[in-house]
């Protein structure tokens, strides 16, 4: 259990009071963001395989709204970054183009994808992971799994959020080349389950935030949001993602998500 | 097709169609330079695909026709099976048996490993369009890598420009007069294999064909006949290729190399550049690409062999909005001689979720009389299509 301690206060009064202060982060807030990053990450732990049909309904500024739908397959790697095979099935013209992702706790992710036109597998660098996800408000590094690893982490407050008690701490992405200075997350208390994110830019402002919806149980135990909407305050562009239907132990190992998959994807 | 991959338990197969149709009108800033061409070309396409799949999505059946019909050039209208293949995929193996198309390489601005397909150069200039090839493929997967064979048992003749079309040389290449080294003709069976893996943040290929060269050499023409024209010759070949790809944070680093035998010379070639991409530029959501390319062909005063000490230099930029829109433009130098460069643009974006439109320009420049540029020197022109698809 979390205890502040009184000694450790004192330092941080008196830190403060000579240094510039840094969210009020000292040692214990830090073990403290910490250990809600894993629990939270351990809570999900053992999901092993799941197949999803979504949506995603992007709307622009003037309320112009497209709607893309795609499947996801994803696998739970222990101990290193999920594995995603994404397959877009509208608008048509994209139909049929799947990416794949596999993403690393430390080293960076690696991503492919094909194109069904030409035949062709092409590698991505995956430096770019701050660009948009198919012309969409969640950017690539949005849509990878989450990693304790890939943070470092403080906590703020405990607050109620919707009516439950959450715990808001802030993540500071570890890769120089994330698009983001840091995030703010509200994890409830009871589930830590992730309710809500603030996202923000390399400058420290406020660029988006993101709300989960809709949280439904699957397996008695892993906790999948069916409705997530992200929203930029800067262009007032947002996205929404719909599941429609959600299943776990599909029967997905390793050969599911490699360069041939890809070409199999359909 | 959603989730018929993994929900079809059905035994009664079903069918499912979508596909392409378009429209689209070429137009030339020059007047031509040969008699019978035209300034404007309209020409209609279409492209539909039935898929049906059964024993839970490990056999499929893919049927993908094409046809395009052209107002001036009788030789760009034509109809091609750009693919009828009966899938079959096992765990760490999978078959492929009938027409289908095949892409091999990392490159952007020449594709010099890709040899499985013929290209259908009436399509579109940039070679990217191609034929549909008969062949039995077996391909096997693991911890090796990916190793692909296959064998295919007909050859398919490159399509040029007709007698009315634009960008031919002064005398129209007759595409069905093609001579062949073996005697077999078209029915020669060639051999191809390949392997493929990623290695960490390397893309490493090496492929071997033998068999009817895709790329022809033209025979000189008989000036006293009535109607003299250029023959495509299709020698007997064999040809080694090794494609590279290499990831270095936001730089996608490019090589592709052949060597090839058989045809009136011996020779080697290679593109080797790099594609370094930005996100969010200018503040935007917008992605800039700077793609760079260097391209050598030991080949000399070969019509098809334009890259023989040439730079690409071009621009790729997405855009990211709601309708996906792209612009990729680029140069290419030659380095031996400043008059004879050529360059495109290539724009497209989303109407609405069916509809897409399609501008491609083109523009070639020689003094050079011996070049290919210098043929097709006032061929210059921009393509704007219409596409629908369903």
């Amino acid at each position: 259990m979390f205890k502040l301690q009184s000694r450790t206060l004192l330092i941080t009064v008196l830190c403060s009071l000579f240094v510039v202060p840094f969210a009020y982060s000292d040692s214990a807030s830090e073990e403290e963001g910490l250990r809600i990053a894993k629990e939270r990450k351990e809570r999900d732990k053992g999901w092993n395989s799941s197949h999803a049909d979504m949506t995603m309904v992007l709307r622009n500024a003037q309320g112009q709204a497209a709607e893309r739908e795609m499947r996801v397959k994803s696998l739970e790697v222990d101990d290193d970054g999920d594995k995603a095979l994404t397959i877009f099935d509208s608008p048509r013209d994209v139909s049929g183009t799947a990416f794949l992702s596999v993403s690393h706790a430390l080293d960076p992710d690696e991503q492919w994808i094909y194109l069904p036109a030409l035949k062709r597998v092409k590698r991505i660098a995956s430096r770019n992971k701050s660009g948009p996800f198919m012309s969409s408000e969640f950017a690539f590094e949005d849509m990878s799994s989450f990693e304790v690893e890939k943070y470092k982490y403080d906590f703020i407050r405990e607050e109620q959020f919707e009516g439950d008690d959450v715990f808001v701490i802030e993540q500071f992405p570890q890769d120089e080349f994330s698009g983001y200075s840091k995030q703010r997350v509200w994890v409830d208390k009871k589930h830590y389950r992730v309710r809500k994110v603030e996202f923000y830019d390399k400058k420290g402002d406020l660029l988006k935030t993101l709300e989960f919806e809709d949280y439904t149980l699957y397996k008695d135990k892993y906790w999948r949001p069916l409705r997530s909407y992200m929203h930029n305050v800067q262009t007032q562009k947002s996205t929404e993602m719909i599941t429609h239907k959600l299943t776990f132990d599909v029967g997905l190992d390793e050969s599911d998500f490699d360069k041939n998959s890809l070409r199999r994807a359909r | 097709m959603a989730g018929a991959a993994l929900a079809s338990s059905s035994a009664v197969a079903e069918m499912d169609i979508s596909g392409m149709a378009g429209v689209d009108t070429r137009y030339f800033f020059q007047d031509a330079a040969y008699p019978g061409q035209e300034r404007v070309q309209l020409s209609a396409f279409l492209e539909p695909e039935v898929y049906t799949e059964w024993n839970d999505g490990l056999d499929s059946l893919l049927f993908k026709p094409f046809a395009r019909v052209d107002n001036v050039d009788s030789e760009r209208s034509h109809f091609d099976i750009r693919e009828l293949q009966w899938l079959h995929l096992a765990d760490t193996w999978e078959t492929r048996v009938g027409i289908g198309k095949v892409f091999w390489g990392q490159t952007e601005s020449l594709h010099l490993v890709d040899i499985i397909n013929q290209t259908d150069m009436v399509e579109g200039v940039d070679g990217e369009d191609k034929l549909g090839q008969p062949m039995v493929n077996f391909r096997t997967f693991g911890d090796f890598g990916t190793v692909s064979a296959f064998v295919l048992p007909y050859f398919r003749e490159r399509t040029f420009a007709g007698q009315d079309g634009r960008m031919r040389p002064p005398l129209p290449i007759d595409a069905d007069g093609a001579v062949y080294e073996s005697d077999d003709e078209e029915q020669h069976i060639d051999y191809a294999l390949r392997w493929q893996k990623s290695i960490g943040t390397w893309e490493v290929g090496l492929s071997w064909f033998d068999g009817t060269s895709r790329e022809p050499e033209l025979v000189a023409p008989d000036l006293t006949s009535e109607n003299p024209v250029v023959l495509p010759y299709y020698a007997q070949i064999n040809q080694l290729g090794v494609d590279l790809l290499k990831v270095q944070g936001a730089w996608l680093l490019k090589f592709e190399g052949i060597y090839r035998t058989g045809q009136s010379e011996d020779f080697g070639a290679f593109v080797a550049g790099f594609e370094r991409t930005s996100v969010g530029v200018f503040d935007t959501q917008y992605d800039l690409g700077v793609l760079v390319e260097y391209q050598y062909d030991e080949r000399e005063n070969n019509y098809f062999a334009t890259g023989q000490n040439d730079l690409m230099a071009g621009l790729r930029w997405v855009l990211n909005d709601i309708d996906g829109t792209e612009v990729l433009a680029g140069i290419i130098q030659d380095l031996d001689d400043t008059s004879t460069y050529s360059a495109f643009i290539e724009a497209s974006s989303r109407m609405t979720d069916n509809w897409r439109w399609r501008l491609d320009g083109y523009f070639f420049s020689s003094d050079d009389i011996d070049d290919t540029y210098y043929f097709i020197r006032r061929d210059d022109h921009i393509q704007f299509t219409l596409e629908y698809f369903f």
